[in-house]
């Protein structure tokens, strides 16, 4: 991986961003800056936070009435958490792929992908069809479904559903795309096609991925954050971190001495 | 950006899942409110202690009420009731405990398409069987149409009740060394007994508000036995009870037989409610 | 022996059900030699004094209530399921889980109470009474098929049949929509979903086998349904072919009847009558059951 050049652009930064629920704080003053262009991955053991950190950048806690979220996050300068922001827009512009994939089983293949533009009202199916051709390429599924795209998304495998997942999540063309351990639930073929087309794809769109598998971060990212307890420990050039850990607790937890 | 228009969207759903929902909610209120408020008036002590006789005697103003069909109710039912418990809970253990057995699938099948079948045709089962043959309409033919109603309903409590009880419990009676016979007796029936007791309620909230069967069987009677206490008067010739009787009451063209209909419907209705939700309440507890 | 005992309680409900369809086939004997099984339900003239019997016009009536109160109670009554599944607090989807149930526990033959005496004159008054007024002036020629308002009529018993099997759908879709696992709609909301959309997206087409399985168990339940539909139905034996006027359902003709019936060929009618209800019951359980497992949204798939 790369060192980081100077001058980049920043698309996404939280200053310290906290999220609490009831008594527990699930993150605390978290401010971090994710780049263009580049894969940021969120490392840390179980419960550590960073899948709660994740979800605050879509405001997916929103959804979760004894969530509190304070602090902020900037989406190209402007807060996603002021007053007044509709967290629906926002969701278009910052997408996610969850740990499960999650097609929805009573459509097909081709009315999953483009579900999210269907919900702008695009109803144009030439539009349709190009949106969705290139989307199945960008998440490296084209060429196995092209030819039966009106069949049912549950008839595929694990892998082919997530990349699917994947797809439909870039078929509305965001700025960010969140991953919350994507690959956990799969087996390692498919999980190296999906880390491979992870690297094409970040030419096109911001990527923040959480993970628990520390090899899966040294392979795909160009930045890496350690979360602890709530807390980030160390964030930087993926290179650095693991081979010259600043904090004696990152070098602990790379080194697989816990976690 | 038709985002507002979605929201609109948003709106219009909300407010058409609310309306929908008073659409029904509001007219069941309006039919408790007018039960309560057109029967209470005709609940007076007469009501519970005196008979019912001819129309006459209501047009006379003469003291009348329902206490033959409320004792009738109470007599039909709990011997339906006292039929129905042992059976069901025995097919329910059956179905529960022997899944193993060829007839397993065959019993839960036909036991879910009795609880489905209308009331009206069991009760033309034992007018079949029980009443034309014997040529007397009575409160045991009654009770045995109430029966044919209950049993699927306990049945299928008991298999449900039976089936969340946890393995380890039957397991740990086998490691004992005892038959199966009697770990299910012994150490799964007692922990399951909340929901079987459950299952008797529901299934006698649901017997007891059921009209179209008793007017097969047990026909309806104006009058009280000679001796209102003892069951088997009941039992043994037409017999009245509270649904059959308010229908009867109902279809009548006399405005003080309305008034009683109303006040045997607030009897009804509470009877049905309380043992209902006492069921629910144990439900709930055990939860 | 124990084995034995319970496998003997077990069976007594198989022979219940047996018992059934067989006495109901073996009373309606003299009827269906007479007219013929099919010939029977096809028959359009229910005359007990001529000793001519046809079911046509009961199934008719059967068929139009029942079609009628799931067509007017399914909105209403996934709107509840909704309601109480995905809108409203918990506080408040217990309340309206409570009187959804109070609903279902209100014996029929008290709404059929409240139909007679409140809601027909009721509706005579301020509905039927105007409209069939109306069209006495304006449009007479449509009189022919408004029918007699007297407020006893298929409309007011659709009507009140539609009330009474809410409580079987929505408690069928209420739990179907809540089973939807949250990675789905979780799915949904992060597309950009609005509410409603997420409902549309990702719980209603997840829950389509509860939901379906609910409404043809109402449907089943509207069959059945013999008080209340009684008392409001007017119970004529002429073809229901008007919108106000009078009509029979089975359930209604057999309970009106039975206890009436001398000769033994109107018994055996009425017999025959409760057969066909006991054959379609079957088949709308058994159907009920089918799509509930065809729907159903599982890791095994759709």
């Amino acid at each position: 991986m790369t060192d980081l050049p100077a001058q980049e652009r920043i698309r996404l930064e939280t200053r310290k961003l906290s999220v609490d629920y009831g008594n527990n704080r699930g993150v605390r003053d978290v401010s971090l800056e994710f780049k263009d262009r580049r894969v940021t991955a969120l490392i840390g053991p179980s419960g550590c936070g960073k899948t709660t950190f994740l979800r605050a950048l879509n405001r997916m806690h929103d959804l979760n009435r004894n969530a509190r979220v304070t602090g902020s996050a900037h989406l190209d300068g402007a807060d996603i958490y002021a007053p007044g922001v509709d967290p629906v827009l926002i969701r278009r512009r910052i997408g996610m792929v969850f740990q499960k994939p999650t097609p929805f089983p009573t459509m097909s293949i081709f009315d999953n992908v483009v579900a999210g533009l269907k919900l702008v009202g695009i109803r144009d199916r030439s539009r349709l069809d190009e949106v969705a051709e290139r989307s199945l390429r960008q998440a490296a599924l084209w060429d196995e479904v092209s030819d039966r795209l009106g069949s049912p998304a549950a008839r595929l495998s694990g892998g082919q559903q997530q990349r699917l997942s994947i797809a439909r999540a870039l078929a509305v063309e965001p700025d960010v795309l969140l991953m919350d351990e994507p690959t956990s639930s799969l087996d390692p073929q498919s999980t190296k096609r999906i880390e491979d087309l992870l690297q094409v794809l970040k030419n096109d769109v911001t990527i923040i991925i959480v993970t628990h598998n520390m090899q899966q971060a040294a392979r795909i990212s160009d930045v890496t954050a350690f979360f602890l307890n709530g807390d980030v420990i160390e964030a930087g050039s993926t290179d650095l971190m693991f081979t010259n850990p600043q904090d004696s607790r990152t070098e602990e937890y790379v080194t697989g001495r816990f976690g | 950006m038709n985002l507002a228009r979605r929201y609109i969207r948003d709106r219009i759903v909300l407010a058409g899942i609310v309306l929908a929902s008073l659409v029904v909610l509001v007219p069941l209120l309006i039919v408790i409110w007018y039960v309560i408020s057109q029967g209470v008036s005709a609940l007076n002590v007469d009501f519970f202690t005196r008979d019912l006789g001819s129309p006459t005697r209501a047009q006379l103003g003469q003291p009348t009420g329902l206490a033959q069909a409320i004792l009738g109710t109470v007599f039909i039912d709990v011997t339906a009731l006292l039929l129905a418990l042992p059976v069901g809970i025995g097919a329910g253990i059956m179905m529960a405990e022997y899944r193993e057995h060829p007839l397993n699938g065959l019993v839960r099948t036909l036991n879910d398409t009795m609880n489905g079948m209308p009331a009206i045709l069991k009760g033309m089962l034992i007018f079949a069987i029980v009443v034309k043959p014997s040529g007397t309409f009575s409160g045991f033919a009654g009770a045995l149409a109430l029966f044919v109603v209950m049993l699927p309903i306990i049945a299928r409590a008991t298999e449900g009740a039976l089936t969340m009880v946890p393995w380890s419990i039957r397991e740990a009676g086998l490691a004992l060394g005892l038959p199966r016979w009697r770990v299910i007796l012994a150490t799964v029936i007692p922990v399951a007994r909340p929901g079987l007791v459950t299952g008797a309620l529901i299934a006698f909230a649901r017997a007891a508000g059921e009209a179209a069967p008793l007017l097969l069987t047990s026909l309806g009677n104006n009058f009280l036995p000679r001796n209102p206490w003892n069951p088997l008067e009941y039992l043994t010739r037409a017999a009245d009870t509270l649904p059959q009787r308010i229908y009867s009451l109902a279809v009548s063209p006399y405005r003080d037989w309305h008034a009683m209909g109303w006040a045997a419907g607030i009897v009804l209705i509470g009877l049905v409610i309380v043992v209902f939700f006492i069921g629910r309440l144990l439900t709930r507890r055990r939860e | 022996m124990f084995l034995g005992i319970v496998t003997l309680l077990g069976l007594s409900i198989v022979a219940l059900a047996v018992a059934l369809g067989i006495v109901l086939w073996r009373d309606a004997g003299e009827a269906i030699s007479r007219f013929g099984l099919f010939r029977f339900l096809a028959g359009t003239s229910w005359n007990p004094v001529s000793g001519e019997f046809g079911a046509w016009p009961f199934l008719l009536g059967t068929l139009l209530t029942s079609v009628g109160a799931l067509a007017l109670s399914f909105f209403p009554a996934l709107g509840l399921a909704i309601l109480s599944a995905e809108y409203a607090p918990r506080w408040l989807a217990a309340i309206i889980d409570y009187i959804v149930d109070l609903l279902a526990a209100v014996p029929s033959v008290v709404i059929g109470l409240w139909g007679i005496l409140v809601l027909a004159p009721h509706v005579r008054d301020h509905v039927y009474m105007p409209v069939w007024n109306w069209a006495a002036v304006n449009a007479p020629a449509q009189l022919g098929w408004l029918g007699n308002p007297t407020g006893y009529g298929l409309v007011t018993a659709t009507v009140v049949l539609a009330l009474m099997i809410v409580p079987y759908t929505t408690a069928l879709a209420r739990d179907a929509i809540r089973l939807v696992p949250s990675e789905q709609r979780e799915a949904a909301w992060g597309l950009g979903a609005t509410r409603w959309e997420v409902l549309r997206l990702a719980v209603l087409p997840y829950a389509r086998g509860g939901i379906s399985a609910g409404a043809v168990l109402s449907f089943g339940r509207a069959l059945g349904e013999t008080m209340a539909v009684a008392m409001l139905i007017g119970n004529s034996h002429r073809l229901p072919l008007t919108l106000f006027g009078p009509a029979t359902t089975m359930p209604s003709v057999i309970v009106n009847e039975v206890r009436e019936a001398v000769e033994s060929l109107h018994l055996s009618s009425l017999m025959a009558v409760g057969f066909w209800l006991f054959l379609i019951s079957l088949a709308v359980n058994l159907a009920a059951a089918w799509v509930q497992r065809r729907m159903l949204v599982g890791s095994a798939g759709a």
